[in-house]
């Protein structure tokens, strides 16, 4: 026999035809261009370090991280990125300027509950668990490159 | 049964309380909407220069409680009670507010529908003879709703199409034993209904099956249709909320269709505003009816009102830990004077 929808589930289904979703293709587009935007300047950064300051492989990259993030958290404290982020989305969350950003947005925002328990506790509130599960899977990649890497 | 009591929820008022003065007060970007001319401050910094925004929103609750105070011509010894709330945990704007203005406090918590829960108890509190004058505040501010509910304010997020905007701003309303003004006449006590809406982007459809289980009890209670008020408001369900209850309200057999507005609609201008699916708060039901609808009723431009502020009781525990939202809506009859 076919069960009758509940009324929560007819109230759900309702509401679901109602309320527009989020425009997926263009909040693609926009993370498309401002996220290749982001990694545009990366790569000049990049190019700097390795043609003019002729760094090595590895330095170049550390060289094109720092000052990723220092971008990242220079455009935060002065107010920007979250209007950058607010159109481009997943394209200004994912390159290395928003994990910065959110490093440095909730240690500007608990400053006034204190140096300790304000910034120090809170600054890792949300890229905390970009970096438990960040470093979780590189241990578990490592693990599996060691058994049964070659 | 009480004599005072309708039905099942609501009270209608032997001596209805009159609302001697009302005051709301507003931040920028509200000040940039379309009722800005209605509201008694426009504030040009939402910080107020204070050291954080805890402090600016007491410091807005306490502009909003003097400002209506003033317009009485009377001070906070005048007053019996104070009545009021906001969002932040443990009610921290009203009850720092109280300690400044030393008037005998009760801290409600409705969530956004504090307001005329406020007022539908100082009603009761009036008509009872326990009280002269009473003074109700709600107040809410973006800045430090986001960082309790949300994000940090730099965070860089996207928000959903059915997102609304916390108001900054506070409505107060100070209501009397007799006098000229408006009186609130009847009053429906929400329950709270929950239709198992999880998602806490989309407070509208969370709140619209309370805001419709008010009216409905209100109707039936009282005998009265939607065409016996001229204007049907709800508190801060916006956009799609509004249209939820519409299609409730046509279930349950009433069209109210013509004749509802919600604060959260009016507040801000969504076209040009970026504030999504409307305004939210308890400052948004409390600055519409303070500023907006009280110079509608003074004007005569509006007759009868039902005001039901609407509350979406969730907490940040409670949704992380996927419950669903439970809301409530308290509603009042406002009439204009004989």
């Amino acid at each position: 026999m076919k069960k009758h929808p509940t009324f929560e589930e007819l109230y759900q289904k309702r509401v679901d035809e109602k309320t527009p979703p989020s425009p997926i293709v263009m909040n693609c587009i926009k993370a498309f261009l401002v996220g290749g935007a982001i990694c545009t300047v990366g790569q000049g950064v990049g190019q700097f370090a390795r043609d003019v300051l002729e760094y090595s492989r590895e330095s170049t990259a550390a060289f094109t991280a720092i000052v990723m993030v220092f971008l990242g958290a220079f455009f935060t404290g002065l107010g920007l990125y979250d209007n950058l982020a607010r159109f481009g989305g997943a394209g200004a969350f994912v390159p290395i300027t928003g994990f910065s950003n959110s490093i440095v947005s909730p240690a500007m925002e608990f400053k006034r509950e204190g140096y300790v328990l304000g910034i120090g506790a809170k600054m890792f509130s949300i890229a905390g668990a970009v970096l438990v599960y960040g470093i979780g899977t590189s241990v578990l990649y490592g693990l599996i490159l060691f058994l049964f890497g070659k | 049964m009480a004599e005072k009591r309708v039905g099942s929820q609501t009270v209608v008022f032997g001596s209805p309380p009159v609302i001697i003065a009302a005051a709301a007060v507003v931040g920028p970007k509200e000040g940039e909407g379309p009722l800005a001319e209605y509201m008694d401050i426009v504030l040009e910094d939402d910080l107020l220069g204070e050291k954080s925004f805890e402090k600016a929103e007491m410091q807005i609750f306490l502009q909003a409680a003097r400002k209506a105070l003033s317009k009485a011509d009377i001070t906070p010894r005048d007053v019996d009670y104070l009545l009021g709330g906001d969002l932040l945990n443990q009610l921290i704007t009203a009850n720092f507010a109280a300690r400044d203005l030393g008037i005998p406090f009760f801290g409600l918590y409705g969530a956004c529908s504090t307001i005329t829960e406020s007022l539908s108890l100082a009603a009761m509190l009036i008509d009872g003879g326990y009280a002269e004058r009473i003074l109700c505040v709600a107040a809410s501010h973006f800045s430090t709703a986001e960082r309790q509910y949300r994000y940090p304010l730099e965070q860089g997020t996207q928000r959903p199409p059915s997102s609304q905007w916390t108001v900054t701003g506070a409505g107060a309303v100070l209501l009397g034993r007799g006098g000229a003004g408006p009186r609130i006449t009847m009053a429906t006590t929400g329950k709270v209904v929950d239709y198992g809406i999880k998602d806490a982007n989309n407070m509208g459809a969370a709140m619209a099956p309370a805001a419709a289980d008010t009216f409905q009890a209100h109707f039936i209670d009282t005998g009265r249709n939607p065409g016996d008020y001229d204007r049907i408001v709800t508190g801060d369900l916006a956009t799609y909320g509004r249209e939820l209850t519409i299609e409730l309200m046509e279930k349950y057999g009433y069209h109210i269709g013509d004749r509802y507005i919600d604060c959260g609609c009016e507040i801000f201008d969504r076209e040009k505003q970026d504030v999504h699916a409307g305004g939210s708060g308890c400052g948004c039901a409390a600055t519409v009816l303070s500023g907006y609808l009280m110079s509608l009723l003074q004007s005569r431009r509006a007759g009868r009102l039902l005001v039901a502020a609407t509350g979406a009781l969730l907490s940040t525990t409670s949704s992380m830990q996927g419950e669903s939202i439970p809301g409530i809506a308290h509603a009042i009859a406002i009439e204009p004077e004989g």
